[in-house]
C-alpha cells in the first residue's frame, strides 16, 4: 500500500525477469512518488528504466514485486491504473492517416472525455475548448485539421503531448524525450506540464538520458543495471556526491601552494590554477585568510550531470 | 459504456482510413471481376448443364460469403501493423477491455468489407444477376455473420504472429485453401474423405453455407446447393467466433504482456 495519502505511485520490490534473460532487468526496486510532484527517473541504456515504465503503464507484467497508482495495483486494476494516466511515448504512437485532431478526438473517446461522434463539429463544446486552447499553447492550431503525415517531428511530439492532456490524467509518463522536438528554452516543466500541474496537480514521471531535463525535478532517481543507485533531489544528489570547490590563480602560483600549506589548507594542484573544496558560506573567509595576491577567482558548482556520471560511475550514452 | 464507444470509434477509424486509400477502393472494386466475371463466366459455360442449377448465382452467393470473409479477416491483421507503426501502443493503454479493442476491429474491417460487396453487385448486374430487394436485404444482413467470422478467424491468426511479414506469408495459407474447401466456387456435397473432413473444419464453409441457406431458401435448388440447415450453420459460426476470440484474447494479451 501506499506509504501515506500524498503518494500516488508506489512501487516495492519490482523484479521483471525477460523469458529468455539472463538476469533480471529490473532487480528490486523500490520507491515513491508524491503527488503533483515532478519525478525523473535517470539512467543509461539498458539501466531499466524502460522496463520499469512499462509495468506502471501497464504493458508490462511484472515478475514479483507491488506496483500500485493512486491506490490500484497495476495488474489487477489495470483498466482503473489506465484511466489515470496520460503517456508520451518515446516513438509517436499517432496514426498517420487521420488529421491531428482526429487522432486527438479518437484518444477523448477511449478515455471518456467525450462520446462518440463522426465529426469535430459535431463534438461537445467542452472538448472543442480544451483542444482549442492545448492547440494554441503548443502553436499548431492552424494544422490541426490537417493529416498529420506531413507533420514534422516536431510537430508530432506537441500533438502527442496535447493527447495525452486531454484527459486531465493524474500522472503523465513522459518517455525518453528527444533533445530536437521539445522547446529546450521552457524545458519539460516549462512547457504544456505546467498548466495541467497547476490546475490538476498532475504528477509527471520522466525518463531521461538528458540530464538538464531532470535539474528543475523534484525528486531523481537513478538506475543502472536494474537497480537504483541514488534518490533524492538534484540538491541532495549534487551535495552528497560532488563538492563545490574554488578555483584560484595567481602571479607567485609556488608562494600561493607555500601559503596554503603552511596554513593547513588542502587543496589540488592543477597545472595553472589551484582548486580548494569549500562551501559556499566559506567562500568569503577563505578568500580573506589568503595574503598571496590573487589574479583569478572561479566558483565552481557541479552540475547534476557531473553528479550523475559520479553516480553511476560511467560515461552515459546519449541517443 | 466506454467499451461501445471505444467500438464504435475504433471501428470508424478503419472506415475513415479506407474513405482515403483510394487505390484500397479501387482494388476492392476490381477484385470481384476476376471472382465473379472470369471464374464464375467459365464455370457457367463448362459445368452448369451437369450441376442442374444455375452457376453464376452459386458462384455468386459464394463470392459475397467469401468477400466478407477473407477482407474482414485481412482487415483484423492490420493490427499488426499498427503495432509495427507503434499506433497500438495507444490503444494497449486505454481504459478500455481488450475485447473491446478487437470487437471495434472487427466492426470496421466489417464496413469496410461491405464497401467491396458494391463491387461485387455491380459486377454481377453487368452478367445479369439481379436480386430482388428482399432477397438483396437478406443476403446484407446474412452478411454480417460471414464478417463476424471472418473477424474472429483473422484475431486467432492475428494473435500468434509477430510480425507483418509473417502474416503476409501465413495468411494466404490458411485463407486460399478455404477458398475451395469451403465450396465458393465449387459443389462440395461429394468430396473424397481427406477434402470431407477439411472442408468441414474450415470456418468459411459455413459462412458460404449460411448465406446461401439464406438466398436459397424456398427455392428448388436448395437440396443440390446447400449442405446444412440455417440454423447448424448459424450454431457452427457462433461456435467459431466464441473461440477464436475468446483464446484469440487471451493468447493476444498475454504475448503483449507477458515478455
Amino acid at each position: 500500500m501506499p506509504s501515506d495519502n500524498s503518494t500516488i505511485i508506489h512501487v516495492q520490490d519490482l523484479i521483471k525477469h525477460y523469458k529468455k534473460a539472463d538476469k533480471s532487468a529490473v532487480d528490486g526496486v523500490s520507491f515513491d512518488v508524491a503527488a503533483g510532484s515532478f519525478f525523473a527517473l535517470l539512467g543509461p541504456n539498458g539501466a531499466g528504466k524502460t522496463t520499469t515504465i512499462s509495468v506502471l503503464t501497464t504493458t508490462l507484467s511484472k515478475t514479483s514485486g507491488e506496483v500500485t497508482i493512486d491506490g490500484y495495483d497495476v495488474e489487477t486494476q489495470a483498466t482503473e491504473v489506465r484511466s489515470r494516466i496520460g503517456i508520451i511515448f518515446q516513438n509517436p504512437s499517432l496514426d498517420l492517416n487521420l488529421t491531428a485532431e482526429e487522432n486527438v478526438r479518437l484518444h477523448a473517446i477511449l478515455y471518456g472525455v467525450a462520446s462518440y461522434r463522426p465529426t469535430y463539429s459535431l463534438m461537445p463544446d467542452s472538448y472543442k475548448k480544451k483542444v482549442d486552447e492545448l492547440a494554441d499553447i503548443l502553436d499548431i492550431t492552424k494544422d490541426l485539421h490537417k493529416p498529420i503525415k506531413t507533420f514534422s517531428g516536431g510537430m508530432k511530439r506537441k500533438l502527442e503531448i496535447i493527447r495525452s492532456l486531454i484527459h486531465n490524467p493524474s500522472v503523465l509518463f513522459w518517455m525518453n524525450p528527444p533533445r530536437d522536438s521539445t522547446p529546450r528554452a521552457e524545458g519539460i516543466c516549462g512547457l504544456t506540464c505546467k498548466i495541467s500541474r497547476k490546475k490538476h496537480n498532475m504528477t509527471i514521471f520522466l525518463t531521461t538520458h538528458y540530464l538538464e531535463e531532470a535539474e528543475g525535478a523534484d525528486q531523481v532517481c537513478v538506475m543502472n543495471h536494474g537497480k537504483i543507485v541514488a534518490h533524492g533531489s538534484p540538491a541532495q544528489l549534487k551535495s552528497s556526491m560532488i563538492k563545490n570547490y574554488v578555483s584560484i590563480k595567481a602571479k607567485d602560483m609556488e608562494g600561493l601552494t607555500r601559503e596554503l600549506a603552511k596554513k593547513k589548507i588542502s587543496f589540488t594542484n592543477r597545472e595553472k590554477s589551484i582548486d580548494i573544496a569549500c562551501t559556499d558560506s566559506k567562500i568569503h573567509g577563505l578568500l580573506k585568510s589568503i595574503d598571496t595576491p590573487i589574479t583569478s577567482v572561479q566558483i565552481h558548482t557541479p552540475s547534476l550531470e557531473e553528479a550523475y556520471l559520479e553516480i553511476i560511475g560511467e560515461k552515459i550514452q546519449t541517443t | 459504456m466506454r467499451d461501445i464507444q471505444a467500438i464504435l470509434t475504433i471501428a470508424s477509424r478503419d472506415f475513415t482510413k479506407l474513405l482515403r486509400d483510394r487505390m484500397r477502393i479501387i482494388i476492392g472494386l476490381i477484385f470481384p471481376f476476376v471472382f465473379v466475371g472470369v471464374l464464375g463466366g467459365s464455370l457457367q459455360a463448362n459445368l452448369s448443364q451437369d450441376a442442374g442449377f444455375d452457376f453464376m448465382y452459386f458462384v455468386f452467393t459464394g463470392v459475397i460469403a467469401q468477400t466478407l470473409f477473407q477482407s474482414t479477416a485481412a482487415g483484423i491483421i492490420s493490427l499488426i501493423e499498427d503495432k509495427e507503426n507503434d499506433y497500438s501502443q495507444e490503444l494497449f493503454v486505454a481504459p478500455i477491455s481488450r475485447q473491446a479493442i478487437l470487437i471495434g476491429k472487427i466492426l470496421g474491417e466489417t464496413l469496410v468489407s461491405y464497401t467491396q460487396l458494391i463491387g461485387i453487385l455491380v459486377m454481377g448486374l453487368v452478367f445479369g444477376i439481379v436480386f430482388s430487394p428482399s432477397e438483396l436485404v437478406m443476403i446484407l444482413v446474412a452478411g454480417l455473420l460471414c464478417a463476424f467470422l471472418g473477424g474472429a478467424f483473422g484475431v486467432i491468426i492475428m494473435a500468434n504472429m509477430n510480425n507483418q511479414r509473417s502474416a503476409n506469408q501465413i495468411f494466404p495459407f490458411l485463407l486460399f485453401p478455404q477458398f475451395f474447401l469451403s465450396g465458393v466456387f465449387t459443389p462440395i456435397k461429394e468430396l473424397p474423405p481427406y477434402l470431407f473432413i477439411l472442408s468441414r473444419i474450415a470456418p468459411m464453409t459455413y459462412a458460404v453455407d449460411f448465406l446461401r441457406s439464406i438466398y436459397y431458401a424456398g427455392k428448388p435448388e436448395y437440396d443440390k446447393v446447400v449442405l446444412h440447415s440455417t440454423s447448424y450453420n448459424l450454431s457452427a459460426i457462433i461456435i467459431f467466433s466464441l473461440i477464436f476470440i475468446s483464446l484469440g484474447t487471451y493468447l493476444f494479451i498475454k504475448n503483449e504482456r507477458n515478455k
